[in-house]
């Protein structure tokens, strides 16, 4: 008995152990949805328990933010940019991928390390530029801009994630296939593609992911409400003047995560090994 | 699973034309750059051209709407003796260094209890995770509202429990406190990769080590500074170097809570920049601003290609 009873003490204390980190990573979410679920009256009072909900819970702000706001559109823009992106970011990294992972050529290694470099520059060092690039090509101040530009750090990024993956397909298996008379193509296409797609799965996650959150390109190439995305959107439009709605505030801050919550439900190990494959940002 | 090429359909008997071109993609010579053309394209005119655009305008006394001239090094000099700028320049190194420190004992912390037996593993694992997968933008409003002036839910909970004397600081518009808080959402958002990443080296550790140490005698301290830090040191160090760039050149997390201030004390170089080149429209120096995230940048590419290099050959 004394036995058993000793690791399960143990574990007891690790688990309390854990509870700050937890309580330090999931308040904020906690806090935010209370907000937005809070009548004013008793948001604003200053009396009031900020912990939890003592008034009935109301949708008002949520209800407000999708049909007085222009939040749909800034939904809808994210979706249009962030699939346009990744589908692009994607198909161009994977094929990138395969010739760095598989193909001799001239200039192979040159051009792998120029892609984890590119990997490594952050977008807060080339927005500037970037901009009048956008202006010069015609796009400034449209979505267009930001399906354009988000490839710049999602393909660095894919190439080098599904590098990794196609390293890991032997060598033997599509050799056999083009002993066998298959092209070169169809070998990527019929035998190396099916087995790396966890590879393909995980890079397309993670380029969802980073280009639904990113934030400073959308913020400085568009401006006007029907053009920007959700991110910008929120942090920008529902703020007027010195007034803040802080309830429609959380609101659009929770309904502008959902998507990659969603993801993050179903996909989670793929999040987890994604980020242990190759450190990511 | 070995898979049979027998098995595999392979269509035969092509028309001639079609032939000829993918005889053509066959050889390896042909088809690597066809296949990494896009990729090269894409980055030679979306970052490699705007890299050295950043590069002429922080030479130039380029202003929006305006015709530039090269002026060499003078925004160098100008921000270098601007008092917003040295500001910037020490915020920069105190946010990163206070963030990324930690990160790194917190990280460790959080990854040996995660290694450990858990009920509801996968939830545990999911719910640290939470917040780098949220669109840092957005979760930082949430921490916005935490540390309104008026509402903090930080302050009631302190004053609450004795920590504070009743209204508590006010967190934004104070400069230390403005500082602690910025420092505290990075860490916030950050400290998941550091978790996991970190909680993927224990994993590979062969458990006999530690068993062949507990024989020896080895308390668990001792196993921990002899057998796990020393084995944790590649991935630690791939993984400080990644997050000092990110962390270094960090925009949201400032721009949303603070936008630099009060009076430039939260300033990061990107925030910074942004003020310069685009709200002020002084590109010249806000690019300038920018380009003092590259030396950093030029250090932490090269010990990560050799690390990278060591490891992958």
């Amino acid at each position: 008995m004394a036995v058993a009873k000793r690791p399960l003490l143990s574990k007891t204390m690790r688990h309390l152990a854990l509870l700050p980190f937890l309580v330090f990573a999931l308040f904020p979410f906690y806090h935010m949805t209370l907000t937005s679920l809070k009548q004013d009256k008793e948001l604003y009072d200053r009396h009031a328990v900020p912990l939890i909900i003592r008034q009935a819970p109301t949708l008002e702000h949520y209800s407000k933010l999708i049909w007085e706001t222009e939040f749909l559109t800034w939904t809808k823009n994210s979706l249009l940019v962030t699939i346009l992106a990744t589908t692009a970011s994607v198909a161009i990294g994977t094929v990138a991928a395969y010739a760095l992972a598989r193909l001799k050529f001239f200039g192979v290694s040159t051009f792998g390390t120029g892609i984890f470099v590119t990997y490594l520059v952050p977008t807060t060092l080339l927005f500037l530029p970037l901009a009048q690039v956008v202006n010069w090509v015609g796009l400034g101040d449209s979505k267009w801009a930001l399906v354009l530009t988000y490839p710049t750090f999602l393909v660095p990024f894919c190439t080098w994630l599904l590098m990794g993956y196609f390293r890991t397909v032997p060598k033997e298996v599509e050799e056999c296939a083009m002993v066998d008379g298959a092209t070169r193509i169809q070998a990527l296409w019929r035998i190396v593609l099916p087995i790396a797609v966890p590879g393909l799965v995980c890079a397309t996650l993670f380029a969802f992911t980073l280009s639904w959150n990113e934030f400073i390109y959308a913020l400085t190439f568009t401006s006007s409400s029907d053009q920007i995305t959700a991110s910008v959107g929120v942090t920008s439009e529902l703020i007027r003047g010195d007034i803040y709605y802080w309830g429609e505030l959380m609101a659009g801050a929770i309904l502008g995560s959902v998507p990659i919550v969603i993801l993050y439900v179903f996909f989670l190990d793929y999040y987890v090994s994604g980020l242990t494959a190759g450190a990511i940002k | 699973m070995a898979i049979r090429a027998d098995e595999i359909p392979v269509s035969r008997g092509r028309p001639r034309g079609t032939a000829r071109v993918s005889g053509w993609l066959d050889r390896e010579r042909i088809l690597g750059p066809v296949f990494v053309t896009p990729a090269l394209l894409l980055l030679l005119l979306l970052v490699a051209y705007p890299f050295v655009m950043a590069v002429y305008f922080s030479l130039s006394n380029a202003f929006i709407g305006r015709p530039s001239e090269f002026i060499g090094i003078r925004n160098f000099v100008r921000l270098w003796d601007s008092d917003a700028f040295r500001q910037t320049f020490q915020n920069a190194f105190v946010f990163t260094g206070v963030a990324v420190f930690f990160k790194i004992v917190m990280g460790i912390t959080l990854a040996l209890l995660l290694n450990e037996q858990l009920w509801f593993k996968r939830m545990i694992r999911g719910a640290v995770l939470l917040p780098w997968v949220i669109p840092t933008a957005l979760s930082t409003l949430g921490w916005w509202w935490m540390f309104n002036s008026l509402y903090s839910v930080v302050n009631w909970t302190g004053i609450a429990i004795g920590l504070m004397d009743p209204p508590g600081p006010n967190w934004l518009g104070q400069r230390y406190y403005a500082m602690a808080a910025v420092i505290t959402v990075n860490i916030w958002r950050g400290l998941p990769f550091f978790a996991i990443s970190i909680l993927a080296a224990l994993v590979a550790i062969p458990k006999e080590l530690y068993e062949a140490a507990e024989a020896d005698g080895a308390n668990a301290n001792a196993r921990f500074w002899h057998i796990t830090l020393p084995l944790l040191k590649p991935v630690l160090a791939v993984v400080v170097l990644f997050s000092t760039i990110f962390t270094f050149s960090d925009f949201n997390i400032v721009y949303v809570l603070t936008r630099g201030g009060p009076i430039n004390s939260t300033h990061l170089f990107a925030t910074l920049s942004r003020v310069l080149g685009i709200d002020t429209g002084r590109i010249g120096e806000g690019a300038a601003v920018s380009l003092y995230l590259f030396p950093l940048l030029v250090f932490v590419v090269w010990a990560q290609l050799r690390f990278v290099r060591k490891q992958a050959y």
